[in-house]
């Protein structure tokens, strides 16, 4: 198989995931758009650590893994936080450094 | 290598896994339900795990599996939940930047794409050497040990972060 159907799957993914934090109005789903992004780099660490035979992409894209989830974990405690002194969880409404 | 790109199967596997992946990205990004977004997302990561399987990772896969749709999915879960957002697709949960935003996401695709392609068009991947889980564990607490432990205390610092956070006073 070739190498570059991962990588343009991934390539795909990480586009998408991109366009949701872009568009996404509600701060959970800007989350889970970044999830979407940090699943696509696994795909690519994976990718190359089979095409290289190598345990290293493996360790890499478990590194990754434990990051993500302590991201995800501090992430929806701040949304929450937002949320609970604002009452609203639109980024967009996040602008009180605007002058 | 002989014949690396005539695997029927895997190649019938991958693009199978491939199209609902992407679907499931898509509709990540664009569905106006909350809870199905991260049903989506779901999809997309089992995939990712079924993606690492046929690439021979195994470990990588199973913990994809435990931590993100075990544990993240739930988290999110629970965010939908604790933010009292819309359970229903009733209002857009997509802003004005909708049609613009797409200028910068092509541009992205078609770098990514146009790199790839350029770098990585004739390299294939050898499916025969599955990597096991042993290899992976010898390298993690011999190679990279201390970064091993640094993401340990990451972990523990996130774990106070979000308890400091979260906590009503």
């Amino acid at each position: 198989m070739y190498l570059n159907q991962f990588l343009l799957l991934s390539a795909f993914l990480f586009c998408a995931g991109f366009y949701g934090v872009l568009t996404r109005k509600h701060s959970v789903l800007v989350l889970m758009s970044i999830e979407l992004m940090l699943a696509a780099v696994n795909l690519n660490f994976v990718a190359f650590g089979a095409f290289r035979a190598d345990v290293v992409g493996q360790v890499f894209a478990l590194f990754v893994l434990t990051i993500a989830a302590a991201e995800v974990g501090v992430g929806l405690a701040i949304v929450l936080l937002i949320y609970r002194n604002l009452k609203s969880s639109n980024p967009d409404d996040l602008d009180t450094l605007k002058g | 290598m002989l014949g690396a790109q005539l695997l029927v199967a895997e190649n019938a596997f991958f693009y199978v896994i491939a199209a609902v992946m992407a679907y499931g990205a898509i509709r990540v990004v664009t569905t106006n339900n909350i809870v199905h977004a991260a049903l989506y997302l779901v999809v997309v990561l089992a995939g990712g795990a079924a993606q690492y399987l046929l690439l021979g990772q195994e470990f990588v896969a199973w913990v994809q599996v435990i931590v993100y749709i075990g544990a993240v999915i739930v988290l999110f879960l629970f965010g939908i939940m604790l933010t009292r957002a819309p359970m229903k697709a009733e209002e857009k949960l997509t802003n004005d930047l909708r049609g613009a935003a797409l200028i910068p996401t092509g541009l992205l695709a078609a770098i990514l794409a146009t790199l790839c392609l350029d770098a990585f068009s004739d390299k294939t991947v050898d499916l025969v050497s599955p990597i096991r889980t042993k290899a992976v564990t010898s390298a993690i607490f011999r190679g990279y040990l201390v970064p091993f432990e640094v993401v340990g205390v990451l972990l523990l610092g996130a774990l106070i972060g979000a308890v400091v956070l979260a906590r009503r006073d």
